[in-house]
């Protein structure tokens, strides 16, 4: 509030009590510019960093029957304060083959689905983009019309479609085809993984699409290119940020995805985020599902930075 | 309408049109959207190493009209025609027409060479032969040192010269140009104007220049089309459609004319004299004109042709004829 306005526009009106409180903030050194930034640095403070903060906290400790059921971190004892930490969660991560696999596996399954996201996405995103002005709001609205139930219905009402009697099956024994097993089964939780976040990677491709001008296109096919040397000449390259953003936004929250192979995938589909669940409540190991939390995390924030400044490199041009 | 002394050697295929064959041309062209028509039967014949501009305010059709010229946009009916051959059906990319968009479309993403190289590499020419096109390009729109900038680097104006170093990369037989210097300040226009009609007279290739300006028109056309609300107006050499327009519109469009309407009185060889309410007085019009008596007509005179007499200030010493509508 304190920047200077241009001398052509006349500062907008405020309330009186506005003005007493920025005086009264200025006098103890606070701007509104300050308290602009504060209001997310606060959120992300008091929902993020805390929490994680108490997430590494307990994955240094070990497990203990009682409440909490983790040892405590600082204990005193006869005027002493003591710091135990425990790293043999983290020991037990790489030397357990259960942990490396898990990841191993989520990182494959979160690809796979990713790269068939885009392979569906992108079509649909093109289609879109280029549809006519009064089409594209109804198509788009189409597109983010299932978050408007439950995602766990939405993945639920798979299994209608999957199940040994489901819809698909019913449908195939009309042609006297015998019925396929979907459900339990890898095949299945790409289906649901692919199925829930396609609208994840159709808006950030929508974005970019819709934004390239029509007349690179014909000047691309002027000079004598034709449609599919347009396609990776021009569109792929200059949509490049809308497929990472895109990407990114199917591939980091798969990796850690529960509920789809919980509810479609079999025992076989071994993914972090189930193993994480049955050492928290099965196991009721505390100290040991926060470690496997902090490693995914881990995990994950590497690719999103690198990700990001391949993103940053592209958007600059 | 009346044609100044033939040359002796006419480098004006179109005053000839018995022996010269035209390189483009629009026959009955009609264009649809809809139900909007854009371009409503326009023929249009136009002759090698021509540059003709499209001279039409916004709506007027010139646009549709090299759009279809460069096969982004099918013809309702009508046919094109460019060197001989029908081009009405044949995509873009296998055209020998380049276009130079208004807004430049210069591939953000390639620098000014590879922006050149685009059309050379679809014709999958040997690399060194790519190169030195390219270099001969950049030579010839001065801008040797920007080979590796990328668009976004570059002013309005190199801009510009790389979207025509990359239109004429191919050597087009006919190249199409979208208000090619509607994007560039006034002083900056008129410095590329003569660039544009140097280099479009050195390469010897055909220019068809779509514009709303009709100072750029009658400053590079060597022919104006008039168009408007999907026709073709009026088609001349630029003095023609100033000197002799043919219509209401075309005089009014073209520069600043006093227009009156008025009444023929008397039809003799050498004039007409024209009765007007208006004016208050009558006119004698001296050539051009065909017309019989009783009919009501528009006639128009430049501002600058108009002279003060003592004895009569009103009466113009050379008024100009308007055809009768």
């Amino acid at each position: 509030m304190t920047a200077a306005h241009s001398p052509t526009i006349p500062p907008p009106r405020r309330l009186k009590p506005w003005n007493a409180v920025e005086r009264g903030l200025a006098k103890v050194g606070i701007s509104g510019r300050m308290l602009v930034l504060a209001a997310p640095v606060l959120w992300l403070l008091v929902f993020f960093l805390i929490p994680l903060a108490v997430v590494f906290g307990i994955s240094l400790a070990t497990k203990q029957f009682g409440r909490p059921p983790y040892s405590p971190l600082l204990t005193t004892e006869e005027g002493t304060v003591q710091l135990t930490l425990h790293l043999n969660n983290y020991i037990r991560l790489f030397t357990d083959n259960l942990y490396i696999a898990a990841y191993l596996s989520s990182i494959r399954i979160a690809f796979i689905s990713t790269v068939i996201t885009l392979f569906v996405g992108y079509p649909m995103a093109y289609a879109i983009a280029r549809a006519p002005d009064r089409w594209r709001n109804i198509l788009l609205m189409l597109v983010i019309l299932p978050f408007f139930t439950s995602f766990l219905l939405r993945v639920y009402a798979l299994t209608g479609f999957m199940r040994g009697n489901g819809v698909i099956n019913q449908f195939l024994g009309l042609f006297g085809i015998e019925p396929l097993v979907m459900m339990q089964t890898d095949f299945a939780v790409y289906v649901g993984i692919v199925y829930t976040y396609l609208p994840f990677m159709i808006l950030p491709l929508y974005t970019t699409l819709v934004k390239l001008d029509v007349s690179l296109f014909e000047a691309s096919a002027d000079l004598g290119a034709r449609p599919l040397r347009t396609f990776l000449s021009v569109t792929l390259p200059l949509s490049l940020p809308g497929i990472i953003a895109g990407s990114m936004l199917v591939f980091i929250p798969a990796i850690g995805e529960y509920v789809i192979p919980s509810l479609l995938g079999g025992p076989e589909t071994l993914m972090i985020g189930r193993v994480l669940w049955d050492e928290f409540f099965t196991a009721a190991n505390w100290p040991r599902a926060a470690a496997v939390a902090v490693a995914m995390l881990l995990a994950v924030v590497v690719p999103i930075m690198l990700l990001q400044r391949a993103q940053s490199a592209v958007v600059e041009r | 309408m009346k044609k100044s002394q033939q040359l002796a050697v006419d480098t004006r295929p179109w005053r000839d049109t018995a022996n010269n064959k035209p390189f483009v041309r629009i026959k009955n062209v009609t264009k649809k959207f809809g139900d909007v028509l854009a371009v409503h039967d326009v023929s249009l014949d136009i002759y090698k190493s021509e540059l003709f501009c499209l001279l039409g305010g916004s709506g007027s059709g010139k646009s549709t009209l090299l759009r279809m010229l460069a096969g982004f946009e099918q013809p309702t009916s009508g046919t094109i025609e460019i060197d001989g051959q029908d081009m009405t059906e044949v995509p873009p990319y296998n055209r020998p027409v380049n276009m130079m968009f208004q807004s430049y479309a210069l591939f953000p993403h390639m620098s000014v060479e590879q922006n050149i190289a685009y059309g050379l590499k679809r014709d999958n020419l040997p690399k060194g032969e790519i190169n030195d096109r390219v270099a001969e390009l950049l030579s010839l729109v001065k801008l040797q040192d920007y080979g590796r900038r990328k668009p976004h680097q570059l002013s309005g104006g190199q801009r510009q010269r790389v979207a025509l170093a990359r239109a004429l990369a191919k050597r087009p037989k006919l190249l199409l140009l979208d208000e090619p210097l509607g994007a560039l300040d006034k002083k900056l226009r008129e410095e590329t104007q003569f660039e544009l009609v140097k280099i479009q007279e050195s390469l010897g290739v055909t220019f068809i220049v779509v514009t709303h300006d009709q100072e750029e028109a009658m400053t590079l056309a060597t022919r104006i089309g008039v168009m408007n609300l999907g026709e073709i107006a009026m088609v001349g050499e630029p003095t023609d459609i100033y000197e002799f327009p043919n219509s209401r519109f075309v005089a009014g469009f073209i520069g600043s004319a006093n227009m009156v309407e008025g009444i023929v009185t008397e039809d003799e060889p050498g004039h007409v004299r024209i009765r007007s309410s208006e004016l208050g007085c009558d006119i004698y019009v001296g050539h051009g004109v065909d017309c019989a008596p009783e009919q009501i007509l528009w006639w128009a005179i430049r501002p600058e042709k108009c002279r003060s007499a003592v004895k009569n200030p009103r009466r113009p010493m050379m008024p100009m004829s308007l055809r009768a509508l």
